[in-house]
């Protein structure tokens, strides 16, 4: 089955973001991940046949305008729910992918009785409790993606031969990782003790082989959470919705179509 | 004509065939690799030299300082240059420079150095520089705010220096609720500021908007000529004219009574395989953020080797034939200095002399001989080409200090 997507620009916090959107029912929110987002994947296709699905670009990530002043993922979180808030979308759920999924944490933890559902899949956000998220500063723009690969042939099926407009995009996307996540590395000190307050009930993926975010980090997400179950999925990597994108849609769809 | 001794202090006192077979030295070459006691020999040794400069004639010593790496053993450049206003009597401390957004309390930086400009009895001149990309990641620095850093820590030390405490700082990057340091620069308005750099145009520009002097360290001859008209031009813009006492040119010499032996301890110079600052992944050198958006697209080539270093990576002999680095004897060394000084005309020069590991005799012959020779004949060259240096020029110490603007189109046309 064919999805239909259709690009808009939206105004949020005097920055235009740009948003992907496809689908109907309920609505979902996917956040990317830190090295920003191919337009269109498999895995947001298969969710966008049961979800009215929403990708937009994190502010200063890919097509969406840099705000100079813009300094955290808190900043980040507000200007999404900004957005949902302007298109007059209500119970949607959060569906974060590892830079994505602090979003989405940090979104649901200032808002507790806001989203319906959260999944968070190899999220970023919280100190590991064993092990230290991976540095991309100081790796090369290729090697820091395949870090996040169990399989090369899959970072390969994804990115093909990687032209000079997608290097120049991983330089922006660290940039932007930067501006925002720099001190602490990709985490907060304080979002573990905040999640605790989140009513939706939670899905925690993770890749058995994710080499970015240690998976200590999705068990203290799953035990800081009122209502979490986790699932790992086998020979997978950080980007597992790139890598395994019929298992990892298979486990979010079922999760955000229960009751 | 100002003209400073200057080495990075190598520290070149390990295996070096361990540093090799590791490859990218300069910012995670492990420092088990480090040696304390030959660290301590050395930092004396260096320290014996700088005396040497002094005492055979150099107008200063120049200093600046770098992180995790054997290239450079200063990691606080203000250390030596407190050492050096207490031990050495007439010489200019040139710190070129301190690294400005490394630095989370700039009142304390500024604390420093009034300390330094008061010992050394008014001879400090603290120059800052932005750090390179290796000096973000060793300091935990956020790269991509380096030029905000930079810029805000300026103003905030330069007020420090100019207005009368107490006062309150309400920064993006720096916030103090009382700045009211008690020590003070013994030189009025304030010590002069140098600006030392590569690459960056925005550096210049700013640079150049200050009316602080640009030393282009070491860059081509035709680089540096680009350089200096991008300073004349934003000059022009603010209303006055750039003469050589806003320039100053860093340059790799080695003297030695015999060229043989003057090569010889020259190709030192490319101990670091090649690089200034040591071999380092290009990512490291240029952490994303640090560089100007324009040359992004270049870059992210080069750094992923799908082209080739825009700096080139020129042979030892190459470099002797470009003047790039220049070795001999005293009276080769004077007559090459004199096309290059010739070419580039700056009011002040650097005379970067040692480095990797030449024996202490070596470097002290040299030192002997490029300050007691070479530089009184350069200077005199100089001075019959009308270059002058800040002091000679009595040029203001910032633009706000100027008697001499000129209207700029910019104002005429309002």
């Amino acid at each position: 089955m064919s999805v239909t997507w259709t690009d808009s620009v939206n105004e949020i916090a005097g920055t235009k973001i740009h948003l992907s959107r496809a689908g109907s029912g309920p609505a979902v929110l996917v956040l990317h991940h830190d090295i920003g987002t191919p337009d269109r994947l498999p895995f947001y296709d298969a969710l966008a046949e049961k979800f009215d699905v929403l990708v937009p670009h994190h502010p200063g990530w890919g097509k969406s305008e840099r705000p100079q002043w813009l300094r955290s993922t808190r900043d980040i979180a507000s200007m999404s729910a900004w957005l949902l808030n302007d298109l007059g979308l209500r119970d949607v759920s959060l569906v974060g992918l590892g830079f994505g999924g602090w979003i989405a944490a940090e979104m649901a933890s200032q808002a507790p009785d806001t989203y319906r559902r959260l999944v968070l899949v190899g999220a970023m956000g919280i100190k590991p409790p064993e092990g230290d998220i991976a540095d991309q500063a100081i790796v090369s723009y290729i090697d820091y993606p395949q870090a996040g690969f169990h399989d090369l042939a899959a970072f390969a099926k994804v990115y093909g031969d990687i032209s000079i407009d997608q290097l120049e995009q991983w330089d922006i996307c660290r940039e932007m990782s930067f501006r925002t996540a720099w001190k602490p590395y990709m985490y907060s000190q304080t979002l573990p003790h905040l999640v605790g307050g989140i009513r939706a009930p939670a899905l925690v993926i993770w890749g058995d082989d994710d080499r970015i975010v240690p998976i200590s980090a999705g068990h203290a997400y799953t035990k800081a959470l009122r209502n979490a179950t986790m699932t790992t999925i086998a020979n997978c990597g950080h980007f597992a919705e790139m890598e395994k994108p019929d298992e990892v849609a298979k486990l979010v769809t079922s999760f955000l179509a229960s009751n | 004509m100002h003209m400073m001794y200057f080495t990075e202090q190598p520290m070149a006192a390990y295996d070096a065939k361990a540093g090799l077979d590791f490859g990218a030295t300069a910012l995670t070459f492990s420092n088990s690799h480090y040696d304390s006691n030959e660290g301590s020999r050395l930092y004396n040794e260096f320290l014996e030299d700088y005396l040497l400069a002094e005492e055979y004639g150099a107008d200063g010593i120049m200093l600046n300082e770098h992180h995790n790496a054997p290239f450079c053993m200063q990691a606080k450049t203000n250390i030596f240059a407190a050492i050096l206003a207490a031990v050495t009597k007439r010489v200019k401390i040139v710190i070129l420079g301190n690294p400005l957004p490394l630095c989370d309390n700039p009142i304390r930086m500024a604390e420093e150095l009034a300390m330094i400009d008061m010992i050394s009895k008014g001879r400090l001149v603290p120059g800052f520089v932005r750090g390179g990309g290796q000096e973000q990641l060793a300091s935990g620095v956020n790269p991509a705010f380096n030029r905000e850093r930079f810029i805000e820590a300026h103003d905030l030390i330069q007020k420090i220096w100019s207005e009368p405490g107490p006062f309150r700082w309400e920064g993006t990057h720096y916030q103090h609720r009382v700045v009211n340091p008690w020590a003070l620069p013994m030189q009025k308005p304030y010590p002069r500021v140098w600006v030392p750099g590569v690459l960056s145009k925005e550096t210049i520009i700013w640079t150049a908007q200050q009316r602080y002097p640009y030393i282009a360290l070491n860059t081509s001859i035709e680089h540096t000529k680009e350089i200096w008209k991008q300073y004349s031009d934003s000059a022009a813009e603010c209303g006055y004219t750039a003469g050589p006492e806003n320039f100053g040119y860093l340059i790799r010499v080695h003297v030695q009574d015999t060229e043989e032996k003057a090569l010889q301890n020259a190709r030192q110079f490319m101990w670091m395989q090649g690089e200034f600052t040591g071999l380092a992944h290009p990512v490291w050198a240029n952490p994303s953020g640090y560089f100007s958006p324009s040359g992004r697209r270049n870059f992210v080539q080069f750094a992923t080797g799908r082209a080739k270093n825009p700096r080139g990576n020129p042979t030892f002999e190459e470099q002797i034939a470009s003047t790039m680095i220049i070795a001999g004897t005293p009276k080769q060394v004077i007559e090459k200095l004199k096309y290059v000084v010739e070419n580039t005309r700056p009011g002040i020069m650097g005379i970067w002399a040692n480095d990797g590991t030449i024996s202490k005799e070596d470097r002290q012959n040299c030192i002997k001989l490029l300050c007691g020779e070479v530089m009184p004949a350069v200077k005199e060259f100089g001075a019959g080409l009308g270059l002058k240096d800040p002091w000679e020029a009595n040029a203001p110490v910032h633009l706000r200090y100027s008697t001499d603007l000129k209207p700029t189109q910019k104002a005429a046309a309002e």
